[in-house]
């Protein structure tokens, strides 16, 4: 009754129409809503009405847009100064982290290297660090950051992913000092890997080169020729590369050939080494036999002792 | 004909601005209190001009917000239309309150709208609104008075140009 009193032009509606009409909208609305709810295909009609609608959702994102610019137009250039310096010294900071990275990739190359030498000779090794280069040219030393309570050894080689480095010389509870191969005073064992020579390279004191002064006139040496450590003394492991021959000439008396190599290893370069524990094939002498000495308990020790050796060399039967 | 067009033109055109303002971006800390336009925009047509709108337009309103905001279809558009009965029931009345008695009727109705929408969703079987929901009828009657003279005023400029 209340719109029959409103009298206004145009509308007709009686009270129970209307409610009439209210109950049909409300069936369709909840329709639709459990239709929305569960069923399939109109949430698929839905979607294409997405199509139209998303240029009015954009239209409506606008403002906040215009805002934004609005915000950035309007920023004074003092506070976009600072902010410009503040995002180059984040640039720096993520420049040199990226440089720390490319670094790290690098040094985890090595190492992986590394540690791939040591299985394909079937050794056992332990990565050490070079702390200090003391590269004077008259005795090649290196310090690395293992020492006698790492179980580091003189005499044990060391190596880094290219070739033989040098040998620890002298232990110390932390530390370790590496005699390189180039030190005067050192001698290595090396063959020839094309042609079997032996010889033995010297250290020449002088750079990265080493010196194999007495080779026979006639021997098969040319340069370009690989460096392998022969393994002989026992000291090195025997295959491992050690230098490359770079010159060639006969000795002042002409009665021997003089070589100079360049080692392969990295020596001022390298970073990560790796100490080598046992030698896969011991060359030298063989063991003493164990039958000629003194029998019973006096053995003893120098069996214990062979049988630290790898199994490749078959321990003093008694 | 000429005569009602303008005034019928600046209704739907409040209408479809009342949906579009339910778009605009606004900081999530506010959403809860953003008024709900159309409810406002339509009070105002059922109560000033009822010859131009009924409970249909109500329902394509809300059906248009509905598919506007990606909710559930059909949601808007039942409360939109509980909302037009309810003013059309009490038009005769309502018309002639005072203003704060009429915002205050306002807010009867959009929390009696805040309720259908509690019990719709509790049916659609959607979480519940926050408790913050409640908030949005106060901000929606505190803003009747200004939606009720921007439209009219609006209203009387589009009379004004009706020969």
């Amino acid at each position: 009754m209340a719109l029959s009193r409103d009298g206004s032009p145009g509308w007709s509606a009686s009270a129970a129409g209307g409610t009439l009409r209210l109950a049909g909208y409300l069936l369709l609305a909840g329709a639709l809503m459990m239709l929305d709810r569960h069923n399939a295909w109109l949430p698929r009609l839905r979607s294409s009405g997405d199509m139209v609608v998303q240029p009015l959702w954009r239209l409506a994102g606008a403002p906040a847009q215009w805002f934004e610019d609005a915000r950035v137009r309007l920023t004074s250039q003092a506070a976009l100064r600072s902010e410009n310096a503040k995002l180059r010294d984040a640039l720096l900071l993520a420049n040199v982290r990226i440089a720390r990275m490319r670094a790290l990739v690098r040094q985890n190359d090595q190492l992986k290297r590394l540690l791939d030498a040591a299985e394909m000779l079937r050794m056992q090794g332990q990565l050490a660090r070079v702390i200090d280069i003391d590269l004077d040219p008259n005795h090649g030393r290196i310090v690395i950051n293992r020492g006698a309570r790492q179980g580091v050894r003189v005499g044990q080689p060391v190596v880094d992913s290219h070739g033989v480095m040098g040998q620890v010389m002298e232990v110390l509870p932390d530390t370790a000092v590496v005699l390189l191969i180039t030190d005067p005073s050192g001698a290595l064992p090396v063959t020839d890997a094309r042609s079997g020579v032996r010889a033995l390279a010297y250290g020449s004191g002088r750079g990265e080169r080493l010196e194999l002064p007495n080779l026979p006139i006639n021997a098969d040496v040319r340069v370009g020729d690989e460096l392998l450590s022969s393994g002989l003394g026992g000291r090195f492991p025997s295959g491992f590369p050690v230098a490359l021959v770079t010159a060639l000439a006969p000795d002042r008396s002409d009665s021997y050939l003089r070589a100079e190599a360049r080692p392969l290893a990295h020596l001022n370069r390298s970073d990560h080494v790796l100490l080598l524990r046992d030698l896969a094939e011991p060359f030298g002498p063989p063991a003493p036999a164990t039958t000629a000495g003194p029998p019973g308990a006096l053995v003893r020790p120098a069996a214990a002792v062979s049988a630290q050796a790898p199994p490749s060399q078959p321990g003093g039967a008694p | 004909m000429i005569r009602a067009n303008w005034q019928r033109g600046v209704c739907y055109l409040s209408l479809g601005a009342a949906v579009f303002l339910l778009l605009l971006p606004l900081p999530p800390a506010l959403l809860p209190l953003r008024p709900w336009w159309p409810a406002l925009v339509l009070l105002y047509w059922v109560l000033e001009a009822p010859q131009y709108i009924g409970l249909g337009t109500a329902f394509v309103t809300g059906l248009s917000a509905d598919v506007l905001a990606g909710a559930l279809l059909g949601d808007q558009a039942l409360r939109l239309v509980v909302i037009a009965f309810l003013a059309q029931r009490f038009r005769a009345r309502l018309r002639f309150f005072p203003m704060p008695q009429q915002a205050a009727t306002v807010l009867l109705l959009l929390l009696n709208d805040c309720l259908l929408r509690w019990l719709i969703r509790a049916f659609a079987g959607m979480s519940a609104p926050s408790a913050l929901a409640w908030i949005s009828p106060m901000v929606g009657a505190l803003a009747w008075p200004f939606v009720f003279l921007v439209l009219d005023g609006l209203r009387a400029r589009a009379r004004a140009r009706e020969p």
